[in-house]
């Protein structure tokens, strides 16, 4: 990781831990409090813990044009990031990604090129609806893969978060605890229960929480959804496309529909943030990667509407090209957060319970 | 010209705010005006953390109860007497409901079991801190129609017989005035005046590092003292503590406080110690070591400590001067060698047992047998490697100010001033003769700004 990125940081947790004014806004400051000399181990933790709500910085006496210069969001935003990049595997692939929108939309294209190719070569075999586009072998052909490399990818790179951070082992408790945590984005309520600051200087707003909450929510219900399709199709022997009162349907519409409203909600609200408060050479990629999600889900409800029509073998390819890169850059863009949240917050539960 | 504005306050601190809100709340065309830059703006007010709040039962953040007479009698303590006693009961008995009125115009408190235990009952910490105190309420000052200009210097207040008939101030480098109806001053002390101190101090003054903002340079006290307004307080005195030398001139804040001395040795540029470091527990030796140093030649102090001490006490802003041998820290840190190690020793052999150290009471662990002793926690500092910390006088604020009444009216020798009200430091003087009782400053700040807005309005109306 970057000597300078955790020096800078190093500086400001000390400022911080002599201050202590923030420590009722979020899991970062008592686990702050609890060190006095920061190691790389420990900044990385802080890092990983902070969702990035601002309340720090605009509470912040420090900050400049004062000479202690205090940007702690900024400060762990880089740090954040830089350890995504050093965590991930492979590791030059996440430089690219993490860092760039338009990277992201290139995969996104080269994924729509591969599908339309796919529907060339391979085709229907006879099948009907979608299949009649793609056949189902050929597709799980293609996406089986494409989800389980992501998955080994980030289990490792979740690993070495773990070692490096001195993770234990866990136990169900500390799971519930940081489920807890991020079922309600906790650490996104300023400790107060008003929220953040992101969008409008020191203005608490819930806006930030609650699209994160739509994206989040809308996510699991469309993966839950696509379970369910699944396991309709191997087991019960129902294949695509399926009817409006089935559980795929009634999973995926309120799923797809919660994303999209979530993803433009989050797009808008970080084109109003000051941008110095974050990681700005993480800045493209962040919104490559939401607006990158906004199109699975918008293509995603467009072919349930318009699945009759003629635009329908397009959008099939619109739609699974854009899961199809999705999938293979989850370990790469922002879309790894979640998981190093999760492994920060469980780390942080270890925390609490040895006191 | 006629101004629109029926209040100007001037300041743009908790007073300021505070008056501002219950102004407007009452009708009033307000307009605030802040010497400061939007980024600085809320003056000390910014750097503080906690409101002394007086309660009969649990009050938000506050557990059990803190009656009028125990506050009263804590107030006493500190200010030896030195307080008017109808004004400092008004400011307790009202700062009861000025914890609900903070909540409702924005202020949101750290829940009761972090921050300082021992303050649970008596102060209510801020979320955040007062610069978050501060936002909010510019922000609910702004909903409620208050203006705000920034970077508003008021250079004179015109008094006409008994009235402010104009304010005069300067702005992006214009000389501008306005006539509004009626005044409120809440401009805090003059500690940001070096010169000034230097007068009521002497030279040693120069020295000194001012632990809040560059702003609070009284200009306006001074303005009104020179017209014949009453003042009170001792131009003498200000309230100082020790603080880490390495401190920035001004702004420093709440970081650079140092809680390391009663661990240690201090000594002064001599290497010879000068005061008993164990004498009391946190508050009182934090405010009497501002003075002690203050007499030091060239106003500076060195905390030397021991390995074992290091975590005993809150983490400091700075690291502190770390050396394995006391010679290699005293030349590190500009003191005599051998002098040091003298001092150190001789300090050393008057150390008794030390079983019974416990860090965070008097423990009664003492010297025997040296001049100047250590009365409480005297380990010897034997324990590699050593560490060392400058101080330097750190100014909170200066007590003189404009003498008020209980309706916050400020008054000209031959009686009230009809239309001029002052709130928060500018007139904390009336209340606080000396010493300072923690989070009472702002206590002072929102009662009177409410009592000066509410006057203010009514006499505008
Ligand atoms: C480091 C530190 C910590 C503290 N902690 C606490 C605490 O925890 N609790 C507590 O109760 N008290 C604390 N205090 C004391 C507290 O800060 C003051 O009592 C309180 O802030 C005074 O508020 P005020 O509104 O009167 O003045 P300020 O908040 O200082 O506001 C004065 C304002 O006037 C403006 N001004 C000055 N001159 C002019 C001019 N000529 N024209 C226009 N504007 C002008 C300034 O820019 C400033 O905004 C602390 C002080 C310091 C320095
Ligand atoms: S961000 Fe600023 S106010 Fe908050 S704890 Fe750190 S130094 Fe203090
Ligand atoms: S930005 Fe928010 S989450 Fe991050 S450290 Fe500051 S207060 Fe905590």
């Amino acid at each position: 990781m970057q000597a300078d990125l955790l020096q800078e940081a190093r500086r400001q947790a000390e400022i911080c831990n002599a201050c202590r004014y923030c420590e009722g806004y979020c899991s970062v400051f008592p686990a702050l409090h609890q060190e006095r000399f920061f190691s790389d181990a420990n900044l990385t933790q802080l890092a990983n813990l902070c969702h990035n709500c601002r309340g720090c910085y605009y509470a912040c006496q420090y900050t400049a044009p004062h000479e202690f210069d205090l940007n702690l969001p900024k400060a762990l935003a880089e740090v954040r990031q830089d350890s995504w990049e050093s965590f991930a595997w492979p590791a030059p692939l996440a430089r690219r990604f993490q860092k760039s929108g338009v990277m992201i939309a290139l995969a996104t294209i080269l994924g729509f090129a591969l599908l339309f190719l796919a529907f060339r070569a391979l085709g229907s075999n006879g099948g009907e609806g979608f299949y009649a586009v793609l056949s189902h072998s050929a597709m799980v052909a293609i996406f089986l893969p494409a989800f389980l490399f992501p998955l080994a990818s980030i289990a490792v790179s979740l690993r070495r978060y773990w070692q490096e951070t001195g993770g234990k082992t866990i136990t169900p408790s500390q799971i519930v605890g940081a489920f807890g945590s991020a079922a309600k984005m906790k650490n996104l309520a300023g400790g107060h229960g008003d929220g953040c600051n992101f969008e409008d200087e020191d203005r608490f707003s819930q806006a930030r929480r609650h699209a994160h909450q739509a994206v989040m929510y809308g996510f699991l219900l469309c993966f839950a959804s696509t379970s369910a399709g699944t396991i309709l199709h191997y087991i019960f022997d129902i294949p695509a496309p399926y009817p409006l009162w089935s559980l795929p349907k009634l999973l995926g519409i309120p799923g797809g529909i919660l994303m999209v409203i979530g993803t433009v909600m989050l797009a808008s609200l970080k084109l109003k943030a000051d941008r110095s408060l974050g990681a700005p050479s993480a800045w493209g990629g962040e919104m490559g990667f939401v607006l990158l999600l906004f199109l699975v889900a918008l293509s995603g409800l467009l072919l349930y509407v318009l699945g009759n029509t003629a635009a329908m073998p397009a959008l099939l390819a619109i739609h699974l090209g854009s899961v199809l890169s999705f999938f293979l850059l989850t370990p790469y863009t922002k879309m790894a957060h979640g998981f190093y949240r999760l492994a920060a917050l469980v780390r942080d539960e270890q925390r609490k319970s040895t006191g | 010209m006629t101004s629109q504005y029926d209040i100007a306050i001037i300041g743009g601190g908790n007073a300021a705010l505070c008056a501002a809100m219950t102004a407007a709340e009452r009708g009033a065309k307000v307009i605030i005006l802040e010497t400061a830059p939007k980024a600085y703006r809320g003056g000390n007010s910014r750097h503080t953390r906690n409101f002394r709040c007086m309660h009969s039962a649990p009050l938000g953040p506050l557990v059990d109860d803190y009656s009028e007479d125990e506050y009263f009698d804590d107030l006493l303590k500190v200010t030896g007497g030195k307080t008017d006693e109808t004004l400092a009961r008004l400011a307790i008995r009202t700062s009861e409901e000025c914890l609900p009125w903070m909540e409702e115009h924005g202020v949101r408190f750290q829940p009761s079991l972090s921050g300082t235990l021992s303050l649970a009952r008596t102060n209510a910490f801020f979320m955040g801190g007062g610069k978050s105190l501060v936002n909010a309420y510019y922000r609910t000052a702004e909903k409620l129609g208050v203006s705000v200009l920034y970077e508003a210097n008021v250079t004179h207040l015109e008094l006409d017989r008994d009235r402010i008939a104009q304010i005069d101030y300067t702005h992006e480098g214009e000389a501008k005035y306005l006539e509004p109806s009626a005044v409120i001053v809440a401009s805090g002390g003059f500690q940001a005046d070096t010169e000034w101190l230097t007068r009521a101090w002497g030279p040693a003054a120069k020295n000194f590092l001012i632990r809040g903002t560059p702003y609070n340079r009284g200009v306006v006290l001074a303005d009104l003292l020179d017209q014949g307004v009453q003042s009170v307080g001792d131009p003498t005195q200000c309230h100082a503590v020790a603080i880490d030398g390495r401190a920035p001139k001004f702004d420093g804040g709440i970081v650079t406080r140092l809680d390391c001395v009663p661990f240690s040795i201090v000594v002064n540029k001599e290497a010879d110690r000068f005061y008993d470091e164990g004498e009391d527990v946190w508050p009182k030796r934090y405010a009497i070591w501002g003075r002690l140093v203050a007499n030091q030649p060239d106003q500076v102090g060195y905390v030397i400590i021991d390995s074992k001490s290091l975590k005993l006490f809150m983490p400091s802003v700075f690291p502190p001067i770390k050396a394995n041998t006391l010679e290699e820290l005293a030349g590190k840190m500009g003191l005599p060698q051998a002098k040091l190690v003298e001092t150190v020793k001789t300090f050393n052999a008057a150390c008794g047992d030390t079983s019974g150290f416990h860090p965070t009471e008097l423990d009664g662990v003492k010297t025997i047998g040296i001049n100047i002793p250590k009365t409480n926690w005297a380990r010897p500092i034997d324990e590699p490697p050593f560490y060392g910390y400058s101080l330097k006088t750190g100014v909170t604020f200066t007590y003189l100010g404009l003498k008020v009444d209980e309706n916050a009216q400020c008054r000209a020798e031959k009686g009230s001033i009809r239309n001029l009200w002052a709130a928060g430091e500018t007139m904390a003087g009336s209340i606080l003769g000396q010493g300072y009782l923690a989070g009472f400053g702002m206590t002072i700040g929102t009662v009177f700004g409410r009592i000066a807005g509410r006057e203010a309005a009514n006499h505008a109306s």
